[in-house]
C-alpha cells in the first residue's frame, strides 16, 4: 500500500468519525464559505494538494513562477515599502502631511489628487465646484507641484501617484520639479497608476475614449524605457475592482486581463516586451479573509508569470515578476464602532505581508467617514510597523506555503481567474469586454449579492449588523476648508498673469499637432508643463483631438 | 391599483464611486420601483432635468467625494426654481453627521450613511412620498 492509499484510508476513518460527531453536534452552519463566497472544506490534507507539482507550480522565491515571491530573500533583505496614500486641500497642506509621514517612518510617498485634477479640470472650471481639494490635493500647474515636493528629497523618496487619464501630465510635472532639484529623470523612483481600463469599469476618472487612452499609456512606456528607466510606468489595479464589489478571483482575473490588454497595445505600438515588461507593476486589495487573500496574491504571481513567459514570450525574468502594492480594503471599514477598523486593517495588512507585497498602505480607522486625521494615520502606520518588527511574519519567506488549505486556495483562485481570462479572451480582450459591459456586470452582481448577504445576516459585519451599540457621532474628523477652491482660483489667475502666455500657446499648438499625428506625446507635454501650461489647458487640447469617453451605464 | 414609484438614482459631481448607487438602484427595482440611473458625473442641472423628464417621484443622490454640501442643496434650489415641489429628494454616501442638519434644512428629506440597509431606504421612500399614489 503506498502513502496515498494509506492517506485515503485514514481520511475515510476520519470522515466516519466526523459523521458520528455531526449526528450529535451539528456544525455552526450548513455551508462554510470564504470572504468571496467560495466553498470551504472542513479539512485540507495532502489529498487536496496531490495534483500540485512543487517545482512546476510553487517553486522557489525569486524563481518562476514566483508563487512564493519575487525576491529570493524577500523581507529578510528589505522590508516592504510603507507607503501611506495621502493628499488633500492645497499643495501647501499636503506637503506638510508628507513631511509628517516621513518623520513618522513611512518609506515612500503616495499622492492622492483631487477629482478635478484626476479628470483634467483646473480648479476654476465650473465642474470643479465643491470638489477642489476634497479627496486629494489640487494640482493645476507645475507651480503647485513645486510646492507639493518642496523640501522633499526626490532622489531618496519613491513616490506613487494615483493618476490615470492625465498621468502623462503629472509625470511630466514630477520630472520637471526633480530637474529643478538637480535630479536627473533616470534617478527617479516611483509609480504612476496610469491604468485607464479599471477607470472605465470601477473608478470613474476617465477622460478620453479607450484608443487614445491606450496610446497615451504606451507613449509613457516608450518614453520611460529610455529616459526614466527606474519608474514604474503603470500600476495595473485590482484594488478598485474589488472595492466596487468583485470577488477575490475576479480581482485577479480582471486585473490580469487589463494587463494583457496593455501588453498587447504596447507590442502593437512596436515596443519590445522585455523593454517595458520589467516596469509593469500591480496594485491589489487586501480584505478580511486572511487565507483567501494570501492565496490570491500567490495565485496572481503564478498566473501573470506564465502569461508573460508562455503567451508573450518574455525572456527577461523581471518581465515575468508580478510586483505589487497593496492597500487594505476601504469597503470593509465600518462607520459603526470605528475602532474595530484597526483590527480589520491589521488582519488585512498581515495578509498582504504573508502574500509578499512590495509596498503597503494601511487604511485609517476613520476612513468610512472622512479623510483620516494625523492621529489615525499614525495608528495605521504603526500597524505595519508592528507586523514588520514584532509579528515574526517578515522573518522567513512565504511562511504559509505548504499549508494544504492555502495551496488549495491558491490553485482554486488560479483556476477561476484563468477561466475568466479565457472568457475575456474569447470576447476579444479586456477593452471589448468592458465595451460590452461584461466586466461591470460581473462586479455589480457580486456587489449586490454581498449586500444582500449582509442584510439577511448571513454575512456578519461586527458592529454593523451584529454586536451593535448605541454610539455618539464621531468627533474630530478631518475637514477640508471649503475656501480651497477660491484659493486655487486666485493662484491660477496670478499664474496666468505672470507666465509667458506666448510660450504656452506655442507649446499647446505643438502638442495638438503631435496628438493629431503619431509622435510620442511625452516630449510636447513636458514642454508645455515647463512653461506652466495648466493641467486643464493641456487636457483641453487632448479632449479637442481625442474626444471624451461616454460611459456605458450598466444596471 | 397603486402606481409604480419612479426613482431617479443620480451621481452628482465628479465622484466615480458608484457601487452604492448601483446597489441601491437594484434594491429599489427589486422592491418593485421603477428606477432610472443617470450614470456618473451629472451636474445638478442634468439631474433636475432628468427628474422632470422622467416624471420621477424621488431623486436619490449618492456622493462619496465630500462635495455634498455644495451639490445636494443646488439640486433643491433648481427644483424650486422650476416650481417642482412634489419630488422627494434623499441623499447618501460618506457624509459626516455634522453636515446632516444643514442638508435637511436645505430640503434633503433624509441622508443615509454607510452601513444603512437598503430596506431602510426602501421603507423611507414608501412612507415619505410627496405625491400620493
Amino acid at each position: 500500500m503506498n502513502d496515498m492509499d494509506a492517506m485515503e484510508k485514514a481520511a475515510g476513518a476520519y470522515q466516519a468519525g466526523v459523521e458520528k460527531t455531526l449526528s450529535k453536534f451539528p456544525e455552526r452552519k450548513k455551508e462554510f464559505v470564504t470572504g468571496s463566497k467560495s466553498p470551504v472544506g472542513r479539512l485540507y490534507t495532502p489529498l487536496e494538494t496531490k495534483k500540485i507539482d512543487y517545482l512546476r507550480d510553487i517553486g522557489f522565491p525569486g524563481e518562476f513562477p514566483y508563487t512564493r515571491g519575487v525576491q529570493n530573500t524577500m523581507y529578510r533583505g528589505r522590508l516592504w515599502t510603507m507607503r501611506q496614500y495621502a493628499g488633500f486641500s492645497t499643495a501647501e497642506e499636503s506637503n506638510k502631511r508628507y513631511k509628517f509621514l516621513l518623520e513618522q517612518g513611512t518609506t515612500g510617498l503616495s499622492v492622492a489628487f483631487d477629482l478635478p485634477t484626476q479628470i483634467g479640470y483646473d480648479s476654476d472650471h465650473p465642474l470643479s465646484q465643491g470638489e477642489v481639494g476634497k479627496v486629494g490635493v489640487a494640482i493645476d500647474s507645475l507651480a503647485d507641484m513645486e510646492i507639493l515636493f518642496d523640501g522633499i528629497p526626490m532622489d531618496k523618496v519613491s513616490t506613487s501617484m494615483t493618476i490615470n487619464a492625465p498621468a502623462a501630465i503629472l509625470l511630466a510635472m514630477y520630472i520637471v520639479v526633480a530637474e529643478k532639484q538637480g535630479i536627473a529623470p533616470g534617478k527617479l523612483n516611483g509609480t504612476i497608476q496610469n491604468d485607464i481600463l479599471k477607470e472605465y469599469v470601477a473608478r470613474g476618472t476617465y477622460i478620453f475614449p479607450p484608443e487614445p487612452s491606450m496610446r497615451l499609456i504606451t507613449d509613457i512606456f516608450a518614453y520611460c524605457a529610455t529616459d526614466v528607466s527606474s519608474w514604474n510606468t503603470i500600476s495595473i489595479s485590482g484594488y478598485h475592482i474589488r472595492e466596487a464589489g468583485s470577488t477575490a478571483s475576479q480581482e485577479v482575473a480582471f486585473t490580469i486581463a487589463d494587463g494583457i490588454a496593455y501588453v498587447d497595445a504596447a507590442i502593437k505600438a512596436g515596443l519590445d516586451i522585455d523593454d517595458f515588461g520589467p516596469r509593469l507593476s500591480f496594485f491589489f486589495n487586501a480584505h478580511n479573509d486572511l487565507f483567501e487573500e494570501v492565496a490570491k496574491f500567490r495565485a496572481a504571481r503564478r498566473v501573470w508569470s506564465r502569461i508573460m513567459k508562455e503567451r508573450f514570450g518574455a525572456k527577461n525574468p523581471k518581465s515575468m515578476m508580478l510586483r505589487f502594492h497593496t492597500q487594505t480594503g476601504g469597503s470593509t471599514l465600518t462607520a459603526q464602532q470605528p475602532d474595530n477598523n484597526i483590527v480589520r486593517v491589521a488582519i488585512q495588512a498581515l495578509a498582504a505581508v504573508l502574500g509578499g507585497t512590495q509596498s503597503l498602505h494601511t487604511n485609517s480607522k476613520d476612513e468610512a467617514m472622512a479623510l483620516p486625521t494625523e492621529a489615525s494615520v499614525r495608528i495605521a502606520l504603526r500597524t505595519q510597523q508592528v507586523i514588520a518588527h514584532e509579528s515574526g511574519a517578515a522573518e522567513t519567506v512565504d511562511p504559509l506555503a505548504g499549508s494544504y488549505y492555502v495551496e488549495s486556495l491558491t490553485d482554486r483562485i488560479q483556476e477561476e481567474a484563468e477561466g475568466y481570462i479565457a472568457k475575456i479572451d474569447a470576447m476579444g480582450g479586456a477593452v471589448k469586454a468592458i465595451e460590452r459591459g461584461y466586466i461591470q456586470q460581473e462586479i455589480q452582481d457580486a456587489a449586490y449579492a454581498y449586500q444582500m448577504d449582509i442584510e439577511s445576516g448571513e454575512r456578519v459585519v461586527v458592529g454593523m449588523n451584529k454586536f451593535q451599540v448605541r454610539e455618539d457621532p464621531p468627533k474630530g474628523l478631518l475637514r477640508v476648508d471649503p475656501a480651497v477652491g477660491e484659493q486655487q482660483t486666485k493662484k491660477l489667475q496670478a499664474l496666468k498673469a505672470r507666465r509667458d502666455n506666448g510660450k504656452v500657446a506655442v507649446t499647446l499648438a505643438t502638442l495638438k499637432a503631435a496628438a493629431i499625428g503619431s509622435d510620442n506625446l511625452m516630449p510636447p507635454i513636458l514642454d508645455a508643463v515647463r512653461v506652466y501650461a495648466t493641467l486643464g489647458e493641456i487636457c483641453d487640447v487632448l479632449r479637442e483631438v481625442f474626444g471624451e469617453y461616454q460611459q456605458k451605464v450598466i444596471l | 391599483m397603486e402606481r409604480t414609484i419612479r426613482v431617479l438614482v443620480a451621481k452628482p459631481g465628479l465622484d466615480g464611486h458608484d457601487r452604492g448607487a448601483k446597489v441601491i438602484a437594484r434594491a429599489l427595482r427589486d422592491a418593485g420601483m421603477e428606477v432610472i440611473y443617470t450614470g456618473l458625473r451629472q451636474t445638478p442641472e442634468q439631474i433636475v432635468n432628468a427628474a422632470i423628464q422622467e416624471d420621477a417621484d424621488v431623486i436619490a443622490m449618492s456622493i462619496l467625494s465630500g462635495a455634498h454640501n455644495h451639490l445636494f442643496p443646488r439640486v433643491l434650489e433648481l427644483l424650486k426654481d422650476k416650481g417642482v415641489d412634489d419630488v422627494l429628494v434623499i441623499g447618501g454616501g460618506v457624509i459626516p453627521d455634522d453636515d446632516i442638519p444643514g442638508l435637511k434644512a436645505a430640503g434633503i428629506a433624509e441622508v443615509f450613511t454607510p452601513g444603512t440597509p437598503t430596506s431602510a431606504t426602501i421603507d423611507f421612500i414608501r412612507n415619505n412620498l410627496k405625491r400620493k399614489a
